[in-house]
């Protein structure tokens, strides 16, 4: 610290920081000289907590690190169980799965389009977005059971099939948002002062923010062409066409450019998705891993004895480790998951992208002034139960 | 200049036309408390503990809700009727410690716990969140009353009604 800078801090009780972050900014009068974002205020314990539990119990854990995104959380957990054991998924089920995190994809991006739009000052838009997010979230209800922490998702499949009229919910959804994101864009895109708070600021290259580590709409952004869904497709990815949306400048405008188009990506591939959906099975007919249906149990002794076994002692995967990582709505989240051959979990570790993009902070920020910070964490997209398990 | 002239001329009455026309539409607001939440069938609230027709409880305390629970919830002590029937002396479940997750009811063997509507209890008492077995068949006890007053189908989702034969009592 200098003479003549001083030292401000942000948060934790900021509303304009998403959640308790705190960030220490050294300031030259108005110009921030370094911002250095302190995590760790909402530290969970979920990581040290799914160790004690069977690997069915410790995917509920998984829902309340990103609760914007249950659906991508569960599923990096899901499939990293299901590459250690070799399990495989059902196509029924694969699809559901990519129809449904790509519903998450467009919550989670609505939520952050809300709140970063509110933190600007066009609170207009955080109405709007909660109004289409509140109908994702109904269709979140009908299949799980619940708006957020929805559960969803088991190692080998889903929890249930699809309600009845699921398709219909679906189509819904995809009648109405095309039209709703051009009215966000309407509201926003060629809107002055918009443009004058976003345009050039938290600036980043292309080859920065790939030595940063950042992932997702952030690396996009700065026109890197890098999206795990088109570079290691998982779940049926490789099925579906559509466009990874790119930016060129690495602002925070083409970073919002980016994340609108990739909600009309995502209506793109729920349709195709939704067209294709086969019949067939919703979880895996191994027994070992997933109990029979419901209607079975009640009926079979032998089903029932599976049941049984299952609940209680749950599925022992093969001693060794694993890492998968998918295309969250907020970049790479990867799940790092050692077994030790007992029902439970030995260590698991997630990437998530919320904490590895909020550390290039300071390359975002350095230089602007300290009401341009705003902007930029709001279009660095965190969710704090993410950085701080 | 020109994108200043663009600005006002263009950009800005753009925008308002969006709001001015929801101004005028058909507002979407849920109006809780004055009118009651619409809830999915799935919907996970406040469990209730089911009967059988005659009112036996259905529960025969084998205890695998309590290992599916991953919030360890569930308390309950077993007890054998001089027939040699087992049920639940005690059956607890602490609804603050309570995740919502549905785990007991996927595990239940026997059709006996299930996940409600109810989602409106509070308490200003902490002790008051531990739901006694007598608490939680009352649930289902108000859940039966309420659907025969009003003639419609069982309040429990429509799914695990789909192996019974429609001669089957239900519950
Ligand atoms: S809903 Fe989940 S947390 Fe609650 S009692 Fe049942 S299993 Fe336990
Ligand atoms: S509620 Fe069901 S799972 Fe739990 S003890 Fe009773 S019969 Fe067993």
């Amino acid at each position: 610290m200098g003479d003549k800078t001083m030292i401000l801090n942000i948060g934790p009780q900021h509303p304009a920081t998403h959640g308790v972050l705190r960030i220490q900014i050294e300031l030259d009068g108005e110009v921030i000289v370094n911002a250095k974002p302190i995590v760790g205020y909402l530290h969970t314990g979920i990581e040290k907590t799914m160790e004690s539990k069977t690997y069915t119990q410790a995917l509920t854990m998984t829902d309340r690190m990103d609760y914007l995104a249950p659906m991508s959380n569960n599923l990096v957990y899901v499939m990293a169980v299901e590459k250690l054991m070799q399990v495989d998924v059902p196509l029924r089920a694969q699809y559901l799965r990519v129809i449904l995190t790509e519903l998450t994809r467009i919550n989670s991006h609505l939520v952050w389009l809300g709140t970063h739009a509110t933190d600007i000052g066009a609170m207009t838009l955080f109405l709007y977005c909660f109004r289409e997010r509140e109908k994702i979230l109904k269709i979140y209800e009908f299949v799980s059971g619940v708006r957020m922490m929805s559960s969803y998702f088991r190692v080998g499949g889903l929890a249930k099939d699809v309600p009845v009229g699921f398709d219909k919910r679906i189509k819904e959804i995809l009648d109405i948002m095309p039209n709703k994101i051009n009215e966000y864009e309407d509201l926003l895109t060629e809107n002055r002062i918009w443009k004058n708070r976003t345009v050039g600021v938290g600036k980043i290259s292309g080859e920065e923010a790939i030595k940063s580590g950042l992932s997702g709409p952030l690396l996009r952004g700065s026109g890197v062409n890098w999206d795990i869904r088109k570079a290691n497709p998982y779940s049926c990815y490789d099925h579906f066409e559509f466009d990874v949306p790119l930016g060129k400048n690495g602002d925070t405008y083409d970073r919002y450019k980016c994340r609108i188009e990739e909600m009309r990506q995502s209506l793109r591939i729920i349709r195709q998705a939704l067209e294709g959906l086969p019949e067939g099975p919703y979880i895996t007919e191994d027994r070992k891993i997933a109990p029979p249906p419901k209607e079975e149990v009640l009926k079979g002794m032998e089903q029932l004895i599976h049941h049984f076994k299952i609940w209680v002692d749950g599925f022992c995967p093969p001693e060794g480790d694993v890492y998968h990582s998918i295309e969250s709505p907020k970049g790479e989240i990867g799940c790092y998951l050692v077994s030790d051959g007992t029902k439970r979990p030995y260590r698991v570790h997630f990437r998530p992208p919320s904490f590895v993009n909020i550390s290039a902070l300071n390359k975002l920020a350095k230089g602007r002034m300290i009401s341009d910070l705003i902007a930029i964490i709001g279009s660095v997209d965190i969710v704090l139960g993410e950085i701080d398990r | 200049m020109w994108e200043m002239i663009k600005s006002i001329f263009f950009a800005i009455p753009r925008g308002l036309s969006v709001t001015f026309k929801y101004f005028l539409k058909k507002k979407v607001t849920v109006k809780y408390p004055d009118a009651p939440p619409v809830f999915e069938d799935r919907y996970r609230g406040l469990h209730y503990l089911t009967r059988y027709p005659d009112g036996k409880e259905r529960c025969v305390c084998c205890g695998l809700c309590a290992v599916a629970c991953p919030a360890d919830a569930i308390y309950m002590e077993p007890a054998e009727t001089e027939k040699g029937e087992r049920y639940a002396k005690v059956f607890e479940i602490n609804e603050l410690r309570c995740i919502f997750c549905g785990y007991c009811e996927e595990a239940c063997p026997e059709e006996a716990i299930f996940l409600g509507h109810e989602f409106e209890f509070s308490s200003g008492d902490r002790g008051d969140f531990i739901y006694t077995k007598e608490m939680l068949l009352a649930n289902f006890d108000k859940i039966e009353k309420d659907r025969v007053a009003k003639n419609i189908k069982p309040f429990i989702r429509q799914e695990k009604y789909q192996f019974k034969k429609p001669a089957d009592p239900i519950h």
